[in-house]
């Protein structure tokens, strides 16, 4: 009898101990000998230039080492490309402490380093900056006026597809037409853990850091670039982050910060961000949608027009995929598709769980509730007329889609037959009732990666590859695939991962870790499985025989014959019958490049929402919601369920409550605290069902995965608004859709 | 300004420690102490990340002076397994996925603990907002509600 393998099965996270014990170690919690603390003096305008800096009470205070600007700052590289960073978008990167201009509103404009953190800090409040303001705009309804189309693509960001038939002459044909503007509020990450880098000064110019990031690599690349180091020389360590959702892709301002004032001071250094300097660098950008839709009166879509604007720096092009979801989500022949960015007086924005989808898909989810009550048809039969068998932006076939039957099992579950009709039709006690649907959509991706895996003569597994797991569920995952290989217990196993000195990785993100690293390490297991069954093959009278890879088991520690299990040989007996005390290989996994080029890769989701209105005060619960989730293979239903909930809550989260509001007088984020930014808590929350569509997928990743660390938040959003709009027949456009919205009388009109 | 010599008690361990007069409870932990399990979220008493209890009660350590823990009582996510038992809350935790990135989690714990202290039978709505000041930007929420009144039935058949 062949054992369940851990892969599929319900595991409890590897490093859970380590987090509910308050054990594991983070970026800013690493102990080093003479450690000095630095804390960032945050730029009080939002363009202009540096007239002066005085440092000198700063400078007076017992315990300050040095204080740090762009006056006395070591010097950096020349080139911006030496600033780019792994996945930087195009334009020229934000250099901390560069020169005296100031770019937006909260730039780090000094560094105050300490013997403690408490001195660091008040010596930054006594630093004294006087700017020379320029002119200044934050307002992207102001600034869409001088919208362009980005000259230079993002790598890996798709622009919109070439149109396809005559979306102009086809929307002003149809009977139905549904025409509106859908604006979602910029939105910070805010990872519970703030950004923080201590780096460890090992002496001999070696340096250790620990780093809140996303990909080690990414970090150590851009340290060495910048400050002319040598890789030998850096390594970045970070074996656990707190959260990052996107912030921790690209190498923040304090690994700078902390790294050169290190290196100056020749000791180590820590810097932690305050929270309110969370929101001093990477945030979801502000995005204006204007869809319009043509449809026959049976509902059948005619025309698609989707064109988005999203915000983005003076100094970088940040991209996104937003509108191309829109003609790829539907069947439809005449689709025309546009994404223009818009600069302004901020940092430039970053890619946020799910970059670009829940603002498009947002919008064009919302277009279709609006088509469905025009067409008085039901809102999920909209939608399975409209159905899209291939992607029609690529002309390809999917590798797997089985949106199909989320629909109908969330639905199902929901109870969504049940639904009448007409908004404010349901009602219990004060309450208004509301049910809404949407789509979610989010490309499946794998990214080239490479593993190592060693099994040693003591019967334990090691697997290492600098990814990283951000909560994601990395280090469980890994330990499932590598403890099935050799039909190990997952004690057995252990994972090293978070380690520039490990096989390379590309940085954590797009949903792809698990279908890469997962293969990755697959592939490392599979190299040293051969080895060791040469070895077993080998053994004196080894009862393997001449059976080859295929015909044999590897259960319980032992390798036996598929057909006969209770013939086999121990892994450590087949070891030492090798005279190997170690089996090392590393392998790198690639995505199939065939593959990518015949068919497209997606997860799909159906996403059911119940909304309860007070109908006088306008208080509004999210008391249920089903997402039917077709991702291909779940590698363990914990993690995933975890990771599609979180990412319902974040969609819960831009639905009704996430939004940094400025004050464009000032050019400047107002609400950047917690108390203020307001993210969904327990109280918020109701009954969330998560739904797996079984999708068999081969051809995404070798191991089946499509990934699912996005894919929860993709439409959550639009099913909410919806849901609204059913409840209370007020269709808001803006998200978030906050009390004053609700009551507003009458309902913003946006509809053109 | 000289430092204070603080004498309180931390996990049931007497202990003492010099800080200065405007050193926060969270600074004298994660720094001079060691004790990095509470974390620092915000600083301003905004998301729970660092909640300990102080005489049992459930305080923010990032808005309580160091030199108020003298001659009181501390709790922290480190003195809640004995050892190498975990609490049943830390194990339900683990079990049910409560956790992810962990950031929150020593803060969550901390007051799930207190409130099963308080309340030995607490109802749905009960746990959601006795939590709600402990924010998680990770699991979503659910998961970590139903280990907490999972945790509270089962300690409750095991009091029997």
């Amino acid at each position: 009898m062949l054992k369940e393998p851990h892969v599929g099965a319900p595991r409890s996270r590897v490093d859970g101990r380590a987090k509910v014990t308050g054990e594991a170690k983070y970026a800013a919690e690493f102990p080093a000998p003479g450690l000095a603390h630095g804390h960032v003096v945050s730029g009080a305008i939002a363009r202009g230039r540096i007239t002066g800096i005085d440092t000198t009470a700063a400078c007076a205070v017992p315990g300050v080492l040095e204080v740090f600007t762009h006056e006395n700052r070591p010097r950096t590289a020349w080139f911006d490309y030496k600033h780019r960073d792994e996945v930087a978008p195009p334009g020229s990167p934000f250099r901390p402490l560069y020169d005296e201009t100031i770019l937006y509103s909260g730039q780090p404009v000094a560094l105050v380093v300490a013997e403690d953190s408490g001195t660091a800090r008040h010596a930054a409040s006594l630093v004294r900056v006087e700017y020379e303001a320029g002119a200044h705009e934050t307002d992207l309804l102001r600034a869409r006026e001088d919208a362009y189309v980005p000259p230079k693509r993002r790598s890996g960001i798709s622009p919109p597809p070439k149109p396809r038939g005559d979306a102009v002459a086809a929307l002003a044909e149809a009977p139905l037409r549904v025409e509106a503007e859908y604006r979602i509020a910029t939105e910070h990450h805010n990872p519970m853990e703030m950004h923080a880098t201590t780096v460890v000064w090992e002496g001999g110019g070696k340096l250790t850091v620990h780093d809140k990031i996303q990909g080690v690599l990414n970090s150590q690349g851009y340290i060495c670039n910048v400050f002319g180091l040598s890789k030998e020389d850096v390594r970045v360590v970070s074996p656990f982050v707190g959260g990052a959702f996107g912030s921790g892709l690209r190498p923040q301002y304090q690994l700078f910060l902390a790294v050169m004032a290190a290196l100056a001071l020749k000791r180590s250094v820590r810097v932690v961000l305050t929270r309110d300097q969370m929101f001093t660098f990477s945030h979801r950008p502000e995005t204006i949608n204007q869809v319009a839709l043509g449809a026959a009166a049976d509902g059948m879509l005619r025309a698609i027009r989707h064109d988005a604007i999203g915000a983005t720096s003076r100094f970088e092009d940040h991209q996104e995929v937003v509108v191309n979801w829109s003609g790829l989500l539907y069947h439809c022949d005449n689709v025309e598709l546009g994404y223009k960015l818009a600069q302004l007086d901020i940092h430039t924005p970053a890619d946020m769980r799910a970059p670009g989808a829940p603002l498009g898909v947002f919008a064009l989810e919302s277009a279709m509730d609006e088509l469905a009550d025009k067409a008085g048809i039901d809102p999920l039969e909209l939608r399975l007329k409209n159905y899209a068998e291939t992607d029609e932006n690529e002309g390809k076939p999917y590798t797997s889609k089985e949106l199909r039957a989320a629909y109908r099992l969330g639905a199902e579950r929901f109870g969504w037959s049940r639904r009448s009709a007409a908004p404010r039709s349901m009602r219990e006690g004060r309450e208004l009732v509301g049910w809404g649907l949407a789509s979610g959509v989010w490309e499946a991706q794998m990214q080239q990666t490479s593993a190592r895996a060693v099994l040693t003569a003591d019967g334990r597994l090691e697997v290492a590859t600098a990814t990283a797991d951000i909560g994601t569920g990395t280090y469980t995952i890994l330990a499932q695939i590598a403890a099935d290989a050799f039909g190990l217990p997952m004690e057995s196993v252990t994972v090293r991962i978070g380690d520039s000195s490990l096989p390379k990785s590309p940085i954590e993100g797009g949903s792809w870790t698990a279908a890469s690293a997962g293969s990755a390490v697959q592939a490392a297991c599979h190299a040293v499985r051969e080895t060791l069954f040469r070895h077993a093959r080998g053994a004196e009278g080894s009862p393997l025989g001449n059976a080859d890879l295929d015909h044999v088991a590897f259960v319980d520690g032992r390798i036996v014959l598929a057909a006969d299990p209770d013939r086999g040989i121990g892994l450590i007996e087949a070891m030492r019958a090798g005279g190997a005390e170690r089996i090392e290989h590393e392998q790198t996994a690639s995505p199939d490049k065939a593959n990518q080029k015949r068919y497209s890769s997606y997860t799909h989701s159906a996403i059911f929402a119940e909304v309860r209105v007070d109908e006088e005060l306008g208080v509004l619960r999210v008391t249920c919601i089903v997402t039917a989730v077709a991702a291909g293979k779940i590698l363990n239903p914990k993690t995933a369920r975890s990771q599609v909930i979180g990412g319902v809550v974040w969609g819960m989260g831009m639905a009704l409550e996430e939004e940094t509001l400025a004050d464009h007088r000032l050019g400047r984020f107002m609400n950047h605290n917690l108390a203020e930014y307001h993210v969904p808590v327990n109280a918020d929350v109701h009954d969330i069902d998560v739904i797996f569509v079984e999708e068999q997928d081969s051809r995404t990743s070798p191991i089946g995965v499509k990934g699912l660390g996005e894919i929860g938040i993709v439409g959550t959003a639009a099913a909410i608004a919806n849901a609204i709009h059913h409840a209370t027949g007020k269709r808001i456009r803006d998200l978030p859709i906050t009390l004053d919205k609700l009551l507003e009388r009458p309902p913003a009109e946006r509809a053109r | 300004m000289a430092k204070l010599h603080v004498s309180t008690t931390i996990n049931g361990e007497p202990t003492e420690f010099l800080c200065e007069p405007s050193q926060s409870m969270l600074d004298v932990l994660r720094g001079p102490l060691g004790l990095t399990g509470s974390k620092e979220g915000c600083g301003s008493g905004d998301c729970g990340a660092c909640t300990i209890t102080l005489d049992g009660r459930l305080v923010c350590s990032c808005l309580v002076l160091a030199a108020e823990a003298q001659d009181r009582e501390i709790r922290t996510i480190e003195g809640m397994a004995e050892g190498d038992r975990l609490h049943p809350l830390q194990q339900k935790f683990l079990e049910m996925a409560a956790l992810q990135c962990g950031i929150c989690t020593p803060g969550v714990l901390m007051a799930a603990r207190t409130l099963l202290e308080q309340n030995p039978d607490p109802t749905e709505t009960e746990a959601r907002f006795w939590l709600a000041g402990n924010l998680c930007r990770c699991t979503g929420y659910d998961k970590i509600i139903r280990a907490v009144l999972d945790t509270a039935a089962e300690m409750r058949e095991a009091a029997r």
